[in-house]
Formats: C-alpha cells, sequence, structure tokens
C-alpha cells in the first residue's frame, strides 16, 4: 500500500505547461527523490501535493494521500492536511522563520493550530522535538529568535515545524542546497534518521545528484515537466535508460583537462595579510572590538596558474577576494601585483586593476538590465588610458564573444534575453575583453545547472588554452575545484590550514579539517564500476 | 533593549540641543526689530532702547539664549512681546486644543488604515482590493480643506449633529469637548488614513512573498491565519515609521483645518505671533514642536524595537 500516489498530474499556469503527466508513488519510510534542472517542475510537484499553488493553476490528474484525494479537498480540509499528515522543508533556511517570532513560538504553532494537543503537552512536544533534531533547550532556549541562530540551526527549527506532529510525509524542498558541505551532511543524516525512525514518506527534491545517489531509495528524474525515467536507486545508477538521465550523471562529475603551466613567475603575491572588521561596541566607552576576517594570509599566485580557494561561509573568502580586488583596504601585510600594491592611499591602484577582473556567482543581478550587451562587456574599458573606439571596439567586441561561445550579433541584445547560462558567458567575456593578467571567479558556477556548469568549464580550459589564463577559482564546491585548478588554499577562519598541488590535496588531505571538508561532501558512485559489476 | 532605549534617549536630547541652537538662530537672523514693530516707525529712539531693555533684547545673543533654554527647562517661556502675557500660559492654552486634535485624529486615522490595508492586501487585485485602492487615492488626492467645508455642510448646516466650528472647551466634560473636535478630527484624518491605509497594504504584500509566510501556510495555517500571526507584525516598521511623521504633521500642520472650523490652536498662534513679529512666542511654539516631533521619533524608535528582536540586540 503506497502512502502517496501522484498519478498523472498536469498542471499549468497561464496557459503554460509546468508539468505533464507526472506519476510518483512513495511507500510508508520509502525516500524518493525527484531530481532535475532549473525549470524541469520538481519543486513544482511538491507544491502540488501541499496545494499551495498560484491562484491561476489549473490541474487534473490525482494525488492521493493514505486513500484521500488531495484534489478534491477543500481548502479547509487542505489546511487540516498540511503541517498534520505532510511536513515540508524549504530551501532557505535563512528566511524560512519569521524573524519576529521565537522559535520555541513557532515550533508549538504546528501542534497548537492543529489543535493536536493541550497547551502545556504541546510545550513539552516542542522541547522534545527541538532536542530531537539537535537543539536541546539547555543550549538553544525556546526564547531565541531566529537571527541567533546559524543557517544550519535554522534549518534544524524548520524541519521541527515540520515533524512536530509526526507526519506520514515529508517534502524536503532542496533542503541543503543553501548549507556548507559539513552542515550539509548533518541535515541529510538527520532527515534519514527521521524517515527511519518515524517510518515517515521522504519526498526529496534535489538538482544534486551526489545527494541523491547517497540517501534515495527512488529516483525519478524530470525534464521541462515530465518524469524522464524513475527507478530504485541502485538498478537507475546501473542501468540508465535515457540519454538525458546519462548526460546528467555525467555533467555533474564533469572532468576537465587544463592545459599544462610553463611559467613560474609570481604574478600575485599576498603577504602576511590581516583584514579585521570593527564589531559595535558593547560597552558605551570600551573601546570596539574586532572580528579578525583575514587572518595572516599568505600565498603567491603564478603567470599562467590555475590556483583555487575553498572554504565554508565566513571563513573569509570573499573578504580576502575584496582585498585582492583592492576594495578594501587591509589592516597590515601587502597584496602586489607584479611588484604593484593593488591598494594605494584610500582607494584602488588602477593601473594594477585594469590587470585584473572578477566573475560574480549571479548571473541575474550582476548586470544592469537597461544597458545592451555591447554595453556591458565594454564596462572594464574605463580602466584603459585610451579605450579601443569605432571599428576597433566592434571587432573587440565581437572576438570576445566569439570566443565565450556567444556570435557577434548578440552585442546588441538586452541581458534578459540570455539564459543563465549565457549571461555567464557575458560576465566571462567582460572580464577578458581587456586582457586581464588575474580573473577571479567568485562562485562563478555554482548558480548554474550541472548541465552548463559543464559547459562554463569546457569555456575556461578553452580560454586557458587560447589566452593563457591566470585565474582564481574561490568556492565552496570541491568536485569543480578539483577539475579546474592546478593548486589550491583550503581556508578555515581566516587562516589558510592546507595549500598545495590541487589532486595532492585531495587524494591526501593533511589537515584535519581538509579531511573532514572532503568527506563531507556527498561522492557520485563511479558509474563505470557499478556499470561494470553488472554487466 | 534597556541599552538600545538609552542609546535613543541620548540621541534624543542631543538632537533637542541642536535644534534649540538652529531655531534661536535662525529665528535671531530673521529680519525684523519687534520693538520696533510694537511701537511703530516714528517711534523716538529713547523710547526703543527702553522697551529693548524691558524686552531683554539688550544683552549680548549669547546670553540671550542661554536665558530662553534655562527659562524653558524651569517652565519660563518668556512674555509675550505684543500680548504681555507669559507664553507658557499661550501655549498650554493652545496646546489643549491642538494636542488632542492631533491624537484624535491619528487614532482615526490608524483606525481606519488598518483595517482598510489588512483587507486590500489580503484581497490583492480583486474588487475589495480595487475599491480600497480607488477610495485612498481620493482621499490622498483632495485637499483635507475641502473635505473640511463639506463636512460643515453636511453634517453641520443640513443635518445640524455638530457645530460649524469653534472650540466648547473642557470644563463641560470630556464628551462635549470631543464633539465640538470630531469633524476637524475626521477632515485631518482621512487623507492620513488614506496614505497609512498604502502603506499597510504594500507593506503587507511585500511580507506575503516571503518565504517564512510559505512556512507559515505548510505548517497548516489558512491565508487569513498566516497574515495575522505572521504578516501584520512584520508590516509594522513601515507602517509606524509613517505613523511617526503623521502625528508630527498633524500637531503643526493643522493650520488651514483651524482656520476652517475657527479653532484656537497652535497652528494659528504661529502664525499670529510670526506676522507680528513676536518672536519669543514664534520661537517657543517652534521649540515645543521641535521637541514633540523628536519625542515621537523616539517613541516609535522604541515601537520598532519592540516589533523587531534584531533591533533589541543590535544594541
Amino acid at each position: 500500500m503506497s502512502l502517496l500516489q501522484i498519478h498523472n498530474l498536469s498542471l499549468s499556469i497561464h496557459a503554460f505547461d509546468v508539468l505533464k503527466g507526472v506519476s510518483l508513488t512513495i511507500a510508508p519510510g520509502e525516500i524518493v527523490a525527484v531530481t532535475g534542472e532549473s525549470g524541469s517542475g520538481k519543486s513544482m510537484t511538491a507544491l502540488a501535493v501541499m496545494q499551495l499553488l498560484p491562484d491561476s493553476t489549473r490541474i487534473t490528474g490525482s494525488i492521493t494521500l493514505d486513500g484521500v484525494d488531495l484534489l478534491t479537498q477543500s481548502e479547509g480540509q487542505m489546511c487540516a492536511v498540511r503541517g498534520a499528515a505532510v511536513g515540508m522543508i524549504f530551501q532557505e533556511p535563512m528566511t524560512a522563520l519569521n524573524p519576529v517570532k521565537t522559535i520555541g513560538d513557532q515550533v508549538m504553532e504546528t501542534i497548537l493550530i492543529h489543535k493536536a494537543l493541550p497547551k502545556d503537552q504541546a510545550l513539552a512536544r516542542t522541547i522534545e522535538v527541538l532536542d530531537r533534531v539537535g537543539l536541546p533547550t539547555d543550549r538553544f532556549p525556546l526564547s531565541r529568535f531566529p537571527h541567533e541562530l546559524s543557517g544550519g540551526q535554522r534549518q534544524r527549527v524548520v524541519i521541527a515545524m515540520a515533524i512536530a506532529l509526526r507526519p506520514k510525509l515529508l517534502i524536503a524542498d532542496e533542503p541543503t542546497t543553501a548549507l556548507d558541505v559539513t552542515t550539509q551532511a548533518q541535515i541529510l543524516d538527520l532527515l534519514k534518521g527521521l524517515a527511519k525512525e518515524y517510518g515517515m514518506g521522504l519526498l526529496m527534491i534535489t538538482h544534486d545528484l551526489a545527494v541523491v545517489a547517497d540517501m534515495a531509495d527512488q529516483i525519478t528524474v524530470m525534464r521541462h515537466g515530465e518524469v524522464i525515467e524513475t527507478g530504485a536507486t541502485q538498478r537507475l545508477l546501473r542501468d540508465m535508460q535515457h540519454p538525458y538521465t546519462r548526460m546528467l550523471f555525467e555533467a555533474s562529475n564533469h572532468q576537465v583537462t587544463l592545459p599544462t603551466v610553463q611559467d613560474q613567475t609570481p604574478l600575485l603575491t599576498v603577504q602576511n595579510v590581516v583584514r579585521d572588521y570593527r564589531l559595535p561596541r558593547t560597552k558605551l566607552f570600551a573601546t570596539p572590538g574586532h572580528h579578525r576576517a583575514v587572518d595572516h594570509v599568505s600565498f603567491t599566485l603564478n603567470q599562467g596558474e590555475r590556483l583555487g580557494l575553498v572554504g565554508e561561509s565566513g571563513c573569509g573568502k570573499s573578504t580576502l577576494t575584496r582585498a585582492i580586488l583592492g576594495l578594501e583596504p587591509v589592516q597590515s601585510g601587502q597584496i602586489q601585483m607584479q611588484g604593484q600594491s593593488v591598494f594605494t592611499g584610500h582607494s584602488p591602484n588602477l593601473a594594477v586593476r585594469r590587470d585584473m577582473q572578477v566573475v560574480f556567482q549571479d548571473p541575474f543581478g550582476s548586470f544592469n538590465p537597461r544597458h545592451r550587451v555591447d554595453r556591458l562587456v565594454t564596462e572594464p574599458f574605463h580602466l584603459l588610458d585610451t579605450p579601443p573606439k569605432g571599428q576597433e571596439r566592434s571587432d573587440l567586441i565581437a572576438e570576445t564573444l566569439l570566443a565565450v561561445g556567444l556570435s557577434a550579433s548578440d552585442a546588441t541584445k538586452y541581458i534578459h534575453e540570455f539564459s543563465g547560462g549565457q549571461r555567464q558567458r557575458i560576465a566571462i567575456a567582460r572580464a577578458l575583453i581587456i586582457r586581464p593578467q588575474l580573473i577571479l571567479f567568485d562562485e562563478a558556477v555554482s548558480a548554474l545547472d550541472v548541465s552548463v556548469r559543464a559547459q562554463i568549464l569546457d569555456l575556461l580550459v578553452e580560454l586557458c588554452e587560447a589566452y593563457n589564463l591566470t585565474y582564481l577559482f574561490i568556492s565552496h564546491d570541491l568536485s569543480v575545484v578539483r577539475t579546474v585548478t592546478d593548486r589550491v588554499l583550503v581556508m578555515k577562519s581566516g587562516q589558510i590550514v592546507e595549500q598545495g598541488e590541487t589532486e595532492q590535496v585531495f587524494s591526501n588531505p593533511q589537515h584535519p579539517y581538509t579531511a573532514s571538508l572532503i568527506a563531507a561532501a556527498p561522492q557520485l558512485p563511479e558509474l563505470h564500476a557499478l556499470q561494470s559489476e553488472h554487466s | 533593549m534597556i541599552r538600545y532605549s538609552l542609546k535613543r534617549l541620548l540621541s534624543l536630547v542631543l538632537s533637542l540641543a541642536i535644534a534649540s541652537v538652529v531655531i534661536f538662530a535662525v529665528i535671531e537672523v530673521a529680519p525684523g526689530d519687534p520693538a520696533s514693530f510694537m511701537l511703530g516707525v516714528n517711534a523716538q529712539e529713547d523710547t526703543l532702547a527702553a522697551l529693548r531693555a524691558e524686552l531683554g533684547l539688550d544683552v549680548s545673543k549669547a546670553h540671550r539664549y542661554l536665558a530662553w533654554v534655562t527659562g524653558m527647562l524651569s517652565g519660563d517661556f518668556g512674555t509675550s512681546y505684543t500680548y504681555r502675557t507669559p507664553v507658557a500660559e499661550m501655549i498650554s492654552d493652545r496646546l489643549w486644543v491642538s494636542l488632542p486634535l492631533a491624537l484624535f485624529a491619528l487614532a482615526l486615522s490608524t483606525l481606519i488604515a488598518f483595517p482598510a490595508g489588512i483587507y486590500a492586501a489580503a484581497r490583492r487585485g480583486k474588487a475589495g482590493d480595487m475599491a480600497v485602492m480607488g477610495a485612498t487615492q481620493l482621499g490622498v488626492a483632495i485637499p483635507n480643506f475641502w473635505f473640511a467645508m463639506m463636512l460643515v455642510l453636511i453634517f453641520a448646516i443640513n443635518l445640524r449633529w455638530f457645530g460649524a466650528g469653534g472650540f466648547a472647551g473642557w470644563d463641560d466634560g470630556l464628551w462635549v469637548g470631543l464633539h465640538s473636535l470630531t469633524l476637524p478630527a475626521i477632515a485631518l484624518a482621512l487623507p492620513q488614513a488614506a496614505i497609512l491605509a498604502r502603506v499597510m497594504r504594500s507593506a503587507l504584500l511585500d511580507i506575503l512573498g516571503e518565504d517564512f509566510m510559505r512556512t507559515a501556510r505548510a505548517k497548516g495555517l489558512s491565508r487569513r491565519q498566516a497574515l495575522w500571526r505572521h504578516g501584520v507584525r512584520n508590516a509594522m516598521i513601515p507602517v509606524l515609521t509613517i505613523i511617526g511623521l503623521q502625528f508630527s504633521f498633524l500637531l503643526a500642520g493643522s493650520i488651514i483645518i483651524e482656520q476652517v472650523f475657527y479653532l484656537p490652536g497652535l497652528g494659528r498662534l504661529v502664525f499670529q505671533a510670526i506676522s507680528s513679529r513676536d518672536l519669543i512666542v514664534v520661537e517657543s511654539v517652534v521649540m515645543l514642536l521641535v521637541f514633540a516631533v523628536i519625542t515621537v521619533n523616539f517613541l516609535v524608535d522604541l515601537a520598532y524595537a519592540l516589533v523587531d528582536p534584531r533591533l533589541r540586540s543590535r544594541t
């Protein structure tokens, strides 16, 4: 007897078909992962089960939970189902909690709204579930507010709210995407444990195939609102039927081969750099404290070298990046590019800045939507003394756009006409156009779908061959750093705890922190090994 | 929370000190000698000097500033140049009209705006929302003195429910006083309510799109429950800001409405004092209004902290 049965579910919003004939079943205690790239309809499937869809949605098919068709339920009946029979966890723990209510109130609300228990017992249950998700009340009192907790702790509160009434089905929509790898591993463990302990069905929505392969009993692969392939995890991994599934798995484990570096002359030297942030005063006349975001960091980046910088959120990698770009002064130490300081007086040293460009994470937020591509990619020209004009300028734009895999005619388009992957190519073109000595990639592929990410990584290799690029690749994603860098720095609490040849650091980490990072990162199984074992 | 309040209090005192210097300086540099204004253009030089001495205008500016400030701190606002009565008395008479009127109007405005704004936000894009938005558009666009005249026409002249103007005073009881302030309060409140309702609606709509509202719905709260339990309090920060601004406006800016209803309020006092160069009255009323505005801002700051725990811990 299945717990949840989605049968032939189709859904459209304003005549746009979001889901087309989706079918899916979950048995009690079973973990079913729905995976696919953005726009595949996986989140909509989850929201359809909760019946939390936009007003203008048209829906056909059936969603049966424990013998009851949810699509025929009134809104009032669905309110009784949500939170009691089905719990849900969301992607963004930082914003999923009400900032003005205590965590105790928010967890208890689930119990009280369903009138499941009288108030005193509800309090006891609240303490019990918070304890179960790893927030014991002696260390995390119920009176805490969300802003007093870290991202991982907030996600635990959201989980506590979702499981307070022991629902039969738990839906987790990208529950760990916004978290660091070590936190992700803990949250995934918690979810697995809860599903087992409570006999809960777990519908796990994720784009991360490594997570899927690690914990799901069943995998459903979706694309453009349709189920492409579905099956038991081990069988599906061994024997993928659909080319799209195979492409997804290959793309998530995409490996590139970088051209070898010849040069050994230093380009960027960072010596003993310290960056302090002032903390707010604790007493009126006391000297304010400091937070040391970057703590005596030193490294050298040679010409033509591809250097990685990894670490969890808050480790200081963004601060270090800003300091290298000369956007902020440092309290002590030296950052020099070919012997010249990146920061002079009170401003960035422009002579150095023109040799350095950066590509940011968000392909949607980092462009002015009112400018055309030709203007966007030529923005760094203001750093030059004699920027190219006329024909020379248009030739350079065309050449650069071609180099990143776009066409010269794209120059006259606006940014909204491009997909996320294409926008990231434009961002790279913008960095490349003045032929900088060094490019900083700040989480540049983190927001992209796996297939697009694979293409961008291939593009990087092509550019390395064509332009002998030197770059600093900052990322929390270890598998990407492993393939696109020659050397890697591991950063923790503002310090570089380990550095060395990328392959060596990954295969034989010396520092326990590096080892724990590598161990926590979910691994895709070796597909070839699985397949050969099968044949 | 205590540290936050003390910090706000310190900034209140500093703001008042700075404001007093600015007000004194601005009014002192304004042209026009009160003594020659009072005695007319043909006055003798020695009579003028005598009057200046009497009014305390013959000492240095620093002296006069100190005398003014220390006087105010002990409740002595000086003597009006034109009426020769204590300024403190004049102001307190007027304050008994203006302050109740402002509070009355603010209460009305809040009582109208909150339900209207919440109702509109809950029915976004539907007929109810459109109706509220249309009405507030009118409320913002129509000047309040026109409202005032319409109110007089309908409720005073045709229906005879209220007097057409004047203030009955508080001696005959609270009800009589409030009754005579009702029409002016409504006239003042309606445009403010329209603005406040729009702010409430847009603040709520922003909140409705937040992730935690979806979390609340996933817990099993209905739309209405989610709106009331998680939406309204989060929408209060912008709404409180506007309420603070409106109170200051209502206290000082009701001069036209006072004129229409013939009310002896602060607005008319300032107007008369300015036209007769009664500098000491102008200075004192402006200082009082600044005090009111800064105090209201202080209260709004405290209210922010009550609403939003993140501000409390930020010290």
